[in-house]
């Protein structure tokens, strides 16, 4: 098991079940990417009824409420503790090789052979930022979501948030409460109210099924694969963070960044549409709850419908880096995991991974913890323990194959 | 879905998107125009060849266009305006658009109309303020659609259509231009 995040300790779980051998090897301690990966006031937007993981889960007083950082990292490293999982901390994976009818894994503490690898090294090791970025006059900032750690950090000024999934609209909020005027560049993305007719809305995504759409059920997986994450926050309010939110808060929203030329940065004029597809897409969502609600004859309370997102009066379309206007660029425009150790030929040519719900595509080896690995929930912690269950049940028949 | 028929080949289109997925060079396309001074501010282009699938091909016949100044701008109107083209453009290209979307999603179409409106400050073209850009600083599109389909899919088919948008792209997002002396 490359990892000791959620994804290669309920993996451990599911093998020691099985009485099969295994070690888990990590870089540095349990639930390492809780640990350094996070911003200060950081939340999980998962609610913590939702943090569950294979006869472990929370137990608190706030069922409705959202896990800190710490909180998780105190959580999984309950869960480790509790299934007793064989982690072998501050080692760190540098290379698999297939060998024999297994794989050599090159550690910095010496070699392994074994007879099947699970790739858990989690799916957001490397933020992933635009090539233009270099473009950037070098009086501006810049920063990703894993150098930002709190407001003070960043020079007084202004400041120009890129990406307006989770993590662009939780900064972006945050800096805007510290007092500077923000600017956030909006490509596609996913909204959703934080509650619907008095549930979370995470509640209606368990309860309706949605979640449980399977890899092998959806039209088009390649897209669902790569939906960013929805504009959603876990705040102690349950307030909804949508770009109406930033907007009454004083966020000025801007296209989605195109270009920088001669130090300006060039912003897309589609902004309209952006807001009418993330629209159009929520609103189905919430009908297909409404639906789900009036034939399994639950009835939380009366349907509510948002408004559409506000289009303001006059986009920006540029604007000057070199200006002093904005002294710090933070980019949340995603990640990506990080296979540079993978020496089997089993990436695509936009190197990601080729695997059918979690079983790559070369014998023994396996990935957990991917965005929609095997369902819609994959992408989260409540998501894993179906999925590690599979896989390595799949893992598991194909030990038992080769030693017949 | 078999029942709809907008007269767009959508297999072919999907068939295509799935071979091209694999071949990169293949979905290069080099797209060209020529054009000839005709006389104050009047010209024609013509458009006939393309390259594309791997080799030179060619419309059917050649499409030739008049572009001039109407008479308010002391010229003969010989033809519309250069940046009425980009009107042309966009409708055409969005309503190609809508079309596809909706033969795709099933959904027949009875008719699709759109009016375009582009607003323009000429004082940018005319250098008589610094602050107003030559183009347009504003276009509007509306839609009358008349389909077997609720307003909400209806308002979908034509998000998706302007997601797709060759011409919306091209018009929403800069584009390097090169524009040289042989
Ligand atoms: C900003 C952010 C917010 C999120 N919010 C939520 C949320 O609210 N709710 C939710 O359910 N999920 C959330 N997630 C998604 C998901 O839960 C996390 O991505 C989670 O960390 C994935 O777990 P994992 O075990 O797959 O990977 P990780 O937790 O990243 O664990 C992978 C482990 O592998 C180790 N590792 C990597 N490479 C090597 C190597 N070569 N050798 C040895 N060890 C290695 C790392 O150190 C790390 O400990 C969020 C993710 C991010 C990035």
């Amino acid at each position: 098991m490359v990892g000791a995040g959620h994804a290669g300790l309920a993996a451990s779980h599911f093998l020691r079940e099985r009485a099969i051998d295994h070690l888990v090897i990590e870089r540095g301690e349990v639930a390492n990417s809780w640990r350094r990966e996070r911003w200060d006031s950081f939340r999980l937007l998962t609610p913590n009824w939702q943090t569950r993981l294979p006869g472990h889960a929370y137990e608190g007083p706030d069922p409705d409420g959202y896990m800190t950082a710490k909180e998780v990292t105190r959580f999984i490293e309950g869960f480790a503790a509790l299934s007793r999982a064989p982690v072998r901390t501050g080692t760190e994976v540098t290379s698999v090789r297939a060998a024999g009818d297994g794989y050599r894994v090159t550690t910095s503490h010496g070699e392994i052979r074994c007879r099947a690898v699970v790739i858990a090294g989690g799916a957001c090791n490397r933020p992933v930022v635009p090539p233009f970025s270099e473009a950037v006059p070098p009086s501006v900032r810049q920063l990703t979501a894993f150098d930002y750690r709190e407001p003070g950090q960043l020079p007084d000024g202004g400041v120009l948030v890129v990406g307006a999934s989770a993590t662009g609209v939780q900064l972006a909020a945050e800096l805007r409460r510290s007092g500077r005027p923000v600017v956030l560049s909006v490509g596609e993305h996913v909204r959703l109210p934080r509650t619907y007719r008095g549930r979370d809305v995470l509640w209606w995504m368990d309860a309706s099924g949605v979640w449980d759409q399977r890899h092998d059920e959806v039209e088009d997986l390649a897209r669902a694969r790569r939906l960013p994450s929805p504009q959603l926050a876990g705040t102690p309010e349950r307030a909804t963070l949508d770009l109406n939110a930033l907007t009454a808060m004083g966020v000025e929203l801007v296209g989605r960044w195109a270009a920088v030329r001669d130090g300006w940065a060039l912003f897309s004029g589609g902004l309209r549409n952006v807001f009418s597809l993330a629209d159009l897409k929520m609103e189905r969502l919430l009908d297909t709850f409404d639906a789900w609600a009036r034939t399994h004859g639950v009835d939380p309370g009366p349907a509510e419908r948002l408004p559409p997102t506000r289009v303001p009066e006059r986009a920006r379309l540029r604007l000057d880096l070199r200006g002093g206007e904005i002294r710090t660029i933070v980019w949340a425009t995603g990640f990506r995991p990080d296979h540079d150790w993978l020496h089997v030929p089993v990436l695509d040519d936009k190197g990601r991974l080729r695997h059918d719900g979690g079983i790559v595509d070369h014998p023994g080896l396996y990935a957990l913890g991917l965005p929609f690995l095997r369902r819609r929930r994959s992408t989260f912690i409540n998501g894993i323990e179906a999925d590690a269950r599979e896989v390595i049940a799949h893992l598991a028949g194909h030990l038992a194959a080769r030693a017949r | 879905m078999t029942t709809v028929a907008n007269g767009v080949n959508v297999q072919a289109l999907l068939e295509a998107r799935e071979v091209l997925k694999g071949a990169p060079e293949a979905a290069r396309f080099v797209w060209r125009a020529t054009s000839t001074w005709r006389g104050g501010v009047h010209s024609t282009t013509t458009v006939k060849e393309f390259y594309g699938l791997g080799q030179e091909r060619s419309h059917k016949s050649e499409a030739v266009f008049d572009a001039d100044h109407p008479e308010v701008f002391a010229a003969e109107d010989q033809g519309i305006t250069p940046i009425e083209y980009l009107l042309v453009g966009l409708a055409s290209c969005l309503t190609a658009g809508v079309a596809s979307v909706a033969q795709n999603r099933g959904i027949q179409l009875r008719s699709v109309e759109a009016t375009l409106e582009g607003t323009h400050d000429i004082r940018g073209i005319l250098g008589a303020d610094p602050d107003v850009r030559n183009g347009f600083d504003d276009i509007t599109v509306t839609f009358h659609i008349d389909a077997d389909a609720s307003q909400q899919d209806i308002e979908a088919l034509v998000a998706q259509s302007q997601k797709r948008s060759a011409v919306f792209d091209a018009l929403t997002n800069p584009t390097n231009v090169t524009v040289q002396v042989a």
